[in-house]
């Protein structure tokens, strides 16, 4: 070719010139456990089923959920969403509302009628599991999954445990606690109902070849009160178990006190306003700070009306009045007599003092241990006798709905190892992606949309449910708040960023690859990557 | 002869400026259009939950890539970046029918050792003072060959603008020459070992303007403010952009390319070398750049400013400066409060004159923080 003057070589692309040689660190994509997952006591991918929602794919953010949960209308009413405690979005302006976008995907799915689909395999086994509640239809539904034939057996004349018996309607739908619970029968779940189990030595004679136990905790825990002969007393569980299933609600007469600082204290007094008591008062020996009851379950029952009574215990009680003496706490926060009484009208007690559990079926089962009121578990969710496995509230854990359905996940992948004889290995979990791993600059700012609730005083003489679900728009909304912490959400920072077009896009789902000719390893990618999800590390 | 379809918008008459009327500001609005929340808004590069015809230049796998791989710019360079940002939107705007004339300068030195090229566009370089004389002779080449469809960008450093190419830049303004010029500061002589340049603001210690003395670094009260002087030759259209707002620096050079005659944007590029920050760090230094109002963002059409963008997260200049090398002198062996306090002056008299906090914020600067946004 004939070059110009002073021309002596041909044009080239700077492409010749590999500038990857430079680098001595690289960046590499990476998935982290966002917090909320993290969190979650069903281990959900929380960030998974938002990613979904965001797009408006509401279907394929429920079957992800439901991949752990089957009940997302109900945890979305329940759930005390520790998630939303360890939301990094919170550090930014307030925590996203999974919550609310979960009850949102629950209700969507209930009313377009989505429906798990049974398993196309099955395995032969017969797997027995006792109580028909949060954790033993969570393990029914997973073990039905994993191809195994299922029987749910329950000594209640209703399926739900305690979301039915121990959850008041206003807080729990029952026409969603029953729709979620047909889905799983749906699937090919039976459910035997008033069937006490007895004798588990019986049931692996009947051909079952693994029991999971999830009785739940239903007995209230009692407190030596001295009480005249015509005092009424009676118990929390017992007494919102009687709302539940008997056509004459008991009545507690004008003014009822509730003992104790729990859930269920505050669960009982909403429940006695709501039939007709003209007080409910709670009184609890320490003060606000120290109350278990969740701060919004608080809330609501004083908008209701409900009072509270700190620092008091109750020491007689007699027909209509009761004496209390007044407590003040010591240095180490625990509530100390001060020898100062006062009398409190009262027409009758509820005792909401805590749980224990039945476990009287377990009696004589070798090798199974008790402590503490509850069945020791290994990590495998078996107790001490092969083949039996428990979880729920007759376990060592936090009593939530929520646990329940972890352990029914948990003890369905153990048992489903144990009866095929491998190993059950959880995948390993990835570095958690804490807020110092984000970008936060990119995440447009948006206000944390709000559930509506009824209006204390209207809501508080019916039955009706307390907190609304969110509109299609603004759970969309919400779910697009959050800010997929540690995973790709293809906002194509990294193939902006980089000065040297060394990220290249491949697709949605595959995401971006980098092109390590080129890419000199500044680390403009991994800086201003939004959610945190690339890493730099040393050459080889 | 064929006339070639343009993207001007019609109602835009630069002539009119030389007919003696008084010319009218044409945009009322910014150039810039916030995208629908959406999770990141306008803020990431592209999102998947846009449509296709609103989303960034930049996120487009088919973009022009003006400034291909290869390249010698070092690590995390941000004038790389911007040109690669700028001329892209220039490209997609004009159809891809563009002309770039580069001053001599880092750009022109890391992207073209002969025989290699990292430009994808057809590109002309000349020399380091007359960048904008050439341009000036390309569109005015194009014109009488009836090729005005084919646009004519120039660009360079700050020291091929500020100061080298000062004259011939005047000149182009003045004349009205349909020409874009791209300003990408960062504010010193880089290639040849950092040298201040007209650009640089006070304080800043450069190979010339030593941290030693008194009045260490760069001295108050000298320098140049183009876009200002851009905005005094009353052209059509003079903005500021940061290399680390993306969308606006798109938008920008989208309504440039939409408006005929002498048009000037002026971006900011950190350059990790001669400011002494991390190549990781160039975005963040940028935004910092913006956020604390020391580097104002707005855009003016002939000689008014008409738009700027706001400070969305305000920090203090001291934010700004105490991650770059070239201000370490102004926090050790001993704080410099005063000279801190007289750039602080600065960036506050920016917030007053393009009304970066429009939402009645603070006056004063927030305290000193960890320096991340």
């Amino acid at each position: 070719m004939q070059k110009p003057f002073a021309i002596t070589l041909n044009l080239g692309s700077s492409l010749a010139n590999h500038t990857g040689s430079w680098r001595t660190e690289k960046p590499v994509y990476v998935d982290l456990l966002p917090p909320c997952n993290k969190a979650c006591p069903a281990g959900e991918n929380i960030q998974q089923w938002l990613f979904h929602a965001e797009e408006g794919n509401y279907e394929a953010a429920w079957r992800q959920l439901t991949q752990d949960n089957p009940f997302p209308a109900i945890m979305g009413r329940v759930c005390y969403h520790p998630c939303q405690d360890s939301c990094n979005r919170a550090e930014v302006d307030e925590s996203v509302g999974i919550n609310a976008v979960e009850r949102f995907l629950g209700d969507q799915a209930l009313a377009e009628g989505w429906s798990f689909t049974a398993p196309t395999e099955l395995s032969g086994k017969q797997v027995l599991v006792i109580g028909a509640g949060p954790s033993g239809l969570s393990a029914a539904y997973h073990l039905r999954r994993l191809g195994h034939e299922v029987t749910v057996r329950d000594a209640g004349p209703m399926a739900g445990g305690m979301m039915r018996f121990g959850i008041p309607s206003y807080r729990l739908p029952r026409t969603i606690l029953d729709a979620e619970v047909k889905r799983i029968t749906d699937m090919g779940v039976a459910i035997e109902l008033n069937a006490k189990v007895e004798d588990l030595e019986a049931a692996f004679a009947e051909g079952f070849d693994a029991i999971f136990c999830a009785v739940g905790a239903h007995i209230g825990k009692r407190a030596y009160i001295p009480a005249g002969e015509s005092a009424r007393i009676l118990d929390a569980v017992a007494y919102l178990h009687a709302v539940e299933t008997e056509e004459e609600k008991p009545m507690l007469g004008r003014r009822v006190v509730i003992y104790g600082g729990g859930n269920t204290a505050i669960d009982a007094a909403r429940t006695a306003k709501r039939l007709g008591a003209e007080e409910a008062i709670i009184v609890y020996r320490r003060n606000r700070d120290k109350m278990p009851a969740h701060d919004f379950e608080v809330e609501e029952a004083l908008e209701e009306g409900i009072l509270l009574k700190w620092l008091s215990t109750i020491k007689h009680v007699d027909d209509g009045k009761m004496v209390v003496e007044k407590m003040a706490l010591d240095e180490t926060g625990f509530p100390q007599p001060t020898g100062e009484f006062e009398e409190l009208e009262a027409d009758s007690l509820i005792l909401a003092l805590g749980q224990e559990a039945d476990l009287g079926f377990l009696n004589g089962v070798e090798g199974i241990a008790i402590a503490d009121g509850v069945v020791t578990v290994d990590g495998s969710m078996m107790t001490g006798r092969a083949g039996i496995f428990a979880g729920g509230d007759m376990v060592p854990a936090e009593r939530t709905v929520t646990v329940a359905v972890g352990h029914g996940k948990k003890a369905a992948r153990n048992i489903d190892a144990y009866l095929r004889g491998t190993p059950y290995a959880p995948a390993p979990k990835a570095p958690v992606a804490t807020f110092d791993k984000l970008t936060t600059w990119y995440y447009a700012d948006a206000p944390h949309q709000h559930r509506a609730h009824l209006e204390g005083a209207r809501r508080a003489s019916t039955f009706d449910e307390v907190v609304t679900g969110l509109d299609e728009q603004t759970a969309q909304f919400e779910a697009r708040r959050c800010m997929s912490c540690g995973n790709c959400f293809s906002c194509d920072n990294c193939f902006g960023v980089c000065p040297d077009n060394a990220v290249k896009k491949v697709d949605i789902a595959k995401g971006y690859a980098i092109d390590y000719d080129y890419c000199k390893g500044c680390g403009l990618c991994v800086a201003e990557c939004p959610c945190g999800s690339i890493h730099m590390v040393p050459e080889d | 002869m064929t006339t070639h379809d343009t993207t001007i918008d019609p109602s835009i008459d630069p002539a009119g400026y030389h007919r003696g009327l008084i010319p009218e500001v044409v945009h009322h609005e910014p150039a810039t259009k916030p995208v629908k929340f959406y999770q990141v808004g306008s803020f990431a590069v592209g999102n998947r939950l846009l449509p296709l015809e609103v989303r960034s230049v930049q996120s487009d796998p088919n973009r022009t890539n003006a400034l291909t791989s290869g390249h010698r710019a070092c690590q995390g360079c941000g004038e790389a970046l911007g040109a690669r940002y700028a001329l892209d939107a220039a490209m997609h705007a004009a159809d891809g029918k563009i002309v770039a004339v580069n001053a001599t300068g880092c750009l022109e030195v890391f992207s073209t050792p002969y025989p290699e090229t990292s430009w994808r566009v057809a590109w002309l370089h000349s020399l380091f003072g007359n960048a904008p004389a050439v341009a000036s002779g390309v569109a005015a080449a194009y014109k009488a060959m009836g090729r005005e469809d084919i646009r004519v960008v120039a660009q360079g450093g700050d020291g091929g603008t500020v100061d080298i190419g000062f004259g011939c830049l005047s000149g182009m303004f003045e004349r009205n020459d349909d020409v874009l010029y791209i300003c990408y500061d960062n504010e010193a002589y880089m290639n040849t070992g950092i040298q201040r340049s007209g650009a640089t603001p006070p304080a800043a210690r450069t190979a010339t303007t030593q941290a030693v003395g008194d009045e260490p670094g760069n001295v108050f009260g000298q320098g140049k403010d183009l876009p200002r002087i851009a905005m005094a030759h009353e052209i059509p259209y003079v903005a500021t952009a940061s290399v680390a707002d993306l969308r606006d620096l798109e938008a920008k050079v989208h309504r440039a390319m939409s408006m005929r005659g002498a048009r000037y944007i002026h971006v900011m590029v950190p350059c990790p070398l001669g400011w002494g920050t991390a190549a990781s760090d160039t975005l963040q230094i940028a935004r910092l750049a913006t956020q604390s109002g020391i580097f104002p963002v707005f855009e003016a059409e002939y000689g008014e400013v008409v738009a700027s963008s706001p400070i969305r997260r305000q920090v203090p200049v001291e934010d700004y400066l105490k991650g770059q090398k070239r201000f370490a002198h102004l926090f050790k062996p001993k704080r410099r409060d005063d000279v801190i306090a007289r750039m602080q002056a600065q960036a506050d008299r920016n917030i007053r004159r393009y009304n970066l906090l429009p939402q009645g914020g603070s006056p004063d600067a927030p305290e000193a923080t960890e320096g991340s946004l």
